[in-house]
């Protein structure tokens, strides 16, 4: 792999990290436009660690998502008060806010950036990209998942249902909050540098396009979307100067064409299973015209 | 009969709009009681404040003999308080068994909910078939279909029905009344909040008429279905016009 290679694919992980953080809260049908405030958290935590206190990567870089959590389960509950538009505004400026702060902590170094010590190697980061998205697989089969898309589908339903729904986006705020800070945990320890600028307003909104162009319906729509927006630029590279233009183009057109994301669940597109595999024992159903119409078809 | 469901002098408000003027209603278990009314006239808000979505202003909800007015959602569904809102509310991004999980969420024995599933389908063979496909591929008569199995799953002793009549096709209606008469056999208490009036008297034991938040009318569904005030405010004929024309 040449270094220009492999300094894509770690932009690309940490892209997707960050698209993670976004997608959690989102599958539960929340926009959290501060996503670079919970990864601003990790990261100077986490280099904090390793600088002062003689922590281990391995050690510091989960603090740091530690800390971003705690930091979200503490704003979560004020913050999920509000919901749409407002709630994208009260995670916007709480991003806005935790930027300013290390911004102004000259403990961290303030506006001059702070330099990091330890290094995180690309294996590193390919390595914990890996753990990461192995995780949200193993999530994705959980009722945890389920309650998310329910509650995007309808949280009055949901907690009809009996689901603490509340809880649940609590949960999925927080876990997001996690992955941001474990992303911003290791961009700190593999550029050996800190700075406040980097967790910008523009940092936020990118990682929400990423996780729509992709598709919150699947697992998988993050870490498509993450790579679609990494790996574009570089293809329209040979366009000069007008690669932006071609690029804020494509944007439009797939989401003029796909709204719900590159990603589907594509429950519609499953082979309809052969009624064989169930016969029908009607033993006391109330079939419909609809149901007994069907029956007759999947029967012959 | 022995008194399931007990509804104390409830009042339900929302801001100065007052929805609910202490009402008072008795379900007996094994029943099936209807509420019948004009839009607006509280029959759900008095589904939702007995499932807990709504808080009363006043009054007592005793539900088999113990009070519950404070309670939230879980505890009234662990104790077999279920409601089927009013236009299904099928999570549509959900597959049809993915639905039934999610009605699923308070029991602790997944044997049983994975028996109580495949009985849901052996009742409704066409939502058993399309079991990993969206939810929103139903018709509006399967939809309905699935609500209910998804109310079933929470295992109810009162089941609340709110409008599940509405939008449906006139065939799929009469499928949907047999299904209330057979899960009402099969021991459940049903409390039933229709504007379908006629098929609503025709299954009911029991009937109350709901006007601005106040019961005006209640008994025995087939005195009701006679007495010409209702004839002509929801059956839509006139006073004195005989009942056979409809």
């Amino acid at each position: 792999m040449t270094g220009y290679q492999s300094g894509l694919l770690v932009i690309l992980c940490f892209n997707v990290i960050a698209a993670y953080a976004v997608y959690l809260p989102m599958a539960a049908g929340q926009l959290n436009l501060g996503v670079a405030g919970f990864m601003a958290t990790g990261a100077y935590a986490a280099a904090y660690l390793t600088n002062e206190a003689g922590w281990s990567i391995g050690a510091a870089v989960p603090a740091g998502g530690a800390c971003a959590g705690l930091l979200a389960l503490l704003v979560a509950v004020p913050i999920l008060r509000t919901q749409g538009i407002y709630l994208a505004l009260a995670t916007f400026a709480l991003g806005q806010v935790i930027a300013a702060i290390f911004l102004n902590l000259d403990v961290v170094g303030g506006a001059a950036g702070y330099p990091v010590s330890a290094y995180a190697g690309p294996g590193a980061v390919f390595a914990a990209t890996a753990a990461i998205l192995a995780a949200m697989l193993l999530l994705s089969r959980t009722r945890f998942a389920l309650y998310l898309t329910a509650i995007k589908s309808d949280p009055v339903v949901t907690d009809l249902m009996g689901v603490n729904v509340r809880a649940v986006q609590v949960g999925a705020l927080t876990l997001g909050a996690v992955i941001g800070g474990l992303g911003g945990g290791l961009y700190g320890h593999h550029f050996s540098f800190v700075e406040a600028q980097h967790f910008n307003v523009a940092l936020s909104i990118f990682t929400v396009l990423y996780v729509l162009l992709g598709g919150v319906q699947t697992v998988w729509g993050p870490l498509v979307g993450g790579a679609f927006f990494t790996l574009l630029p570089e293809v329209l590279r040979a366009g000069g100067g007008w690669r932006y233009v071609l690029f804020a183009l494509l944007i439009i057109g797939v989401m003029a064409l796909r709204p719900q994301g590159l990603v589907t669940a594509g429950a519609h597109w499953r082979p309809r299973r052969r009624a064989a595999s169930r016969a029908p024992s009607r033993t006391s159903g109330h079939p419909g015209p609809e149901t007994r119409l069907s029956t007759e078809v999947s029967g012959s | 009969m022995r008194t399931l469901l007990d509804i104390a002098g409830l009042s339900v408000a929302y801001g100065h709009v007052t929805a609910l003027h202490e009402l008072s209603l008795a379900v007996p278990e094994g029943g099936i009681v209807a509420l019948l009314g004009a839009n607006g006239a509280g029959k759900s808000s008095l589904l939702k404040a007995v499932a807990g979505v709504v808080r009363p202003r006043g009054g007592r909800v005793v539900f088999d003999g113990r009070d519950i007015t404070g309670a939230g959602v879980p505890a009234r569904l662990a104790g077999g308080l279920v409601l089927v809102p009013e236009g299904r509310r099928i999570l549509v991004s959900l597959t049809i068994e993915e639905n039934l999980l999610v009605g699923a969420h308070l029991r602790r024995d997944p044997d049983g909910v994975q028996r109580d599933i495949a009985a849901i389908y052996d009742r409704f063979p066409n939502l058993g078939r399309r079991r990993h496909m969206a939810a929103s591929c139903l018709s509006g008569g399967e939809q309905q279909m699935l609500a209910v199995g998804r109310a079933m799953i929470a295992r109810p002793r009162l089941l609340m029905l709110d409008e599940p009549s509405l939008g449906l096709s006139p065939l799929f209606i009469g499928h949907l009344f047999a299904l209330i008469r057979e899960l009402n056999r099969d021991g459940i208490t049903i409390l039933l909040v229709e504007q379908n009036t006629a098929q609503a008297l025709a299954v009911a034991h029991k009937a109350a008429v709901l006007e601005l938040g106040r019961i005006v009318m209640a008994g025995d569904p087939a005195q009701l279905a006679g007495d010409p005030r209702l004839a002509e405010a929801y059956l839509g004929r006139a006073a004195g016009e005989p009942a056979a024309l409809h």
